[in-house]
């Protein structure tokens, strides 16, 4: 298991918490809280190790399209990058909706 | 395909099939919040809590925020109560200290409302392999709690339980199912002690084949489960069904002896099944006999399993 920190600067606001996925085979969960600092703070804990290059990539690409501040906590039991991405995209849709009793999208 | 129109239109339980909303493919949160009535359930102790198993990132596994349990409380047919959702896909469903005392609390919390007088019955939504092994003792504990939680509320108000998917409900968890005031079961649905993998590790293959998907669904399997007089409901995968079953089951109220009580019953039941080629064949119990493969829910006794049976003993 491998625990990774990084930071991007960030401009862009969201409306709303969010907690998308499991820590299931193949996918991970998201927790996602809106901040007030112009900044991204994410913490990946992965079962696998030694792909630090790969998580950097896949988060420079997400953060670069969208800069939204906040704290991310990824919680990874083996996805593959394109699930990594459309989580990603899922916390920013389910931010976006009005807190719902639920307050989660899966 | 104009023929297979007009045969689906002019069969009920196909027309079911068709247009049903699937409960399996939903998650342990979704599952509670739509067995509930729409708009009144609200979460306790969710993911934003982060209590989650302080035992799993030692080991060099991957926590979950809500440990796999979901606890949602909210209205059921206008009456109060809380539903306990295992997430299957989070470490096989299994019960660890944290997740084990999220279910304990929400029943004890629930059994002291009753006896305040405010009933709320509880329904357990089981997709679990049972004891998280990674916990040890502390899994086997968490267990035992839930089970003398249960037994505190269901001599005052229902408590459901509910095995939906193929995980089903297996170990200690599946005594909390036996347990439970009333069982509702899907055909996807499975419930028993040891899982068959255990079984063939323990007594070996020819004792139960954990490849033989047949022969697990036919001894395990929500059909067979019903038919044995295990479960109390035998429902399609669907949301609505489910859904209907559960108030159903809830407001039967609480019985003179539960099912776990009526131990001559189950002894009955296990000398009449257990005997000879007759294998599931339940005609000692009043159950109409096996339809032949295919045929219907009893397909349990497929040709290959049986025969494969009858070369072992």
């Amino acid at each position: 298991m491998q625990t990774l920190n990084l930071e991007y600067h960030a401009t862009g606001s969201a409306a709303g918490r969010a907690h998308v996925g499991v820590v299931g085979s193949g996918d991970l969960e998201i927790l996602f809280e809106p901040g007030t600092d112009p900044t991204a703070s994410v913490r990946v804990r992965t079962t696998v190790d030694g792909f630090d290059v790969v998580w950097r990539r896949v988060l420079d690409a997400f953060f670069a399209h969208h800069p939204v501040a906040g704290r991310y906590e990824l919680n990874d039991f083996g996805a593959t990058p394109g699930i990594v991405s459309l989580r990603l995209l899922q916390v920013l849709e389910t931010s976006r909706r009005p807190a719902g009793p639920e307050g989660s999208g899966q | 395909m104009s023929d297979l129109s007009v045969s689906v239109a002019e069969r009920p339980e196909l027309q079911a099939l068709w247009h049903r909303r699937s409960f399996l493919e939903l998650d342990a949160r979704a599952r509670a919040f739509c067995v509930l009535d729409e708009g009144t359930g609200s979460e306790y102790c969710g993911p934003f809590d982060r209590i989650e198993s302080p035992w799993l990132e030692p080991q060099g596994l991957v926590p979950q925020a809500d440990d796999g349990v979901v606890v949602v409380k909210g209205l059921l047919a206008g009456e109060p109560c809380v539903v306990i959702g295992v997430e299957g896909a989070f470490q096989g469903g299994s019960i660890g200290e944290v997740s084990g005392a999220k279910a304990t609390c929400a029943l004890q919390l629930a059994a002291r409302d009753a006896r305040a007088g405010r009933p709320i019955s509880a329904v357990l939504l089981l997709e679990t392999g049972g004891v998280r092994l990674q916990e040890g003792t502390l899994g086997l504990n968490a267990v035992a709690e839930i089970l003398s939680a249960l037994l505190e509320l269901r001599s005052m108000r229902p408590v459901i339980g509910v095995a939906a998917g193929p995980l089903g409900s297996y170990g200690g968890m599946s005594i909390v199912a036996g347990l439970c005031t009333r069982m509702v079961l899907t055909r996807e649905g499975r419930l028993g002690f040891n899982g068959a993998q255990v079984i063939e590790s323990e007594a070996g293959v020819a004792e139960f084949d954990s490849s033989d998907r047949a022969l697990i669904w036919s001894v395990n399997g929500g059909a067979q489960r019903y038919a044995t007089g295990l479960a109390d409901a035998l429902v399609l995968d669907d949301v609505p069904a489910v859904r209907r079953a559960v108030i159903t089951a809830v407001a039967a109220g609480v019985p003179e002896h539960h099912r776990s009580e009526e131990l001559g019953v189950l002894a009955a039941r296990l000398s009449a099944g257990d005997g000879g080629q007759a294998r599931f064949s339940l005609t000692g119990l009043g159950i109409p006999p096996a339809p032949g493969p295919g045929q219907g829910p009893l397909a349990a006794s497929h040709p290959g399993a049986a025969q494969q049976r009858g070369a072992q003993s």
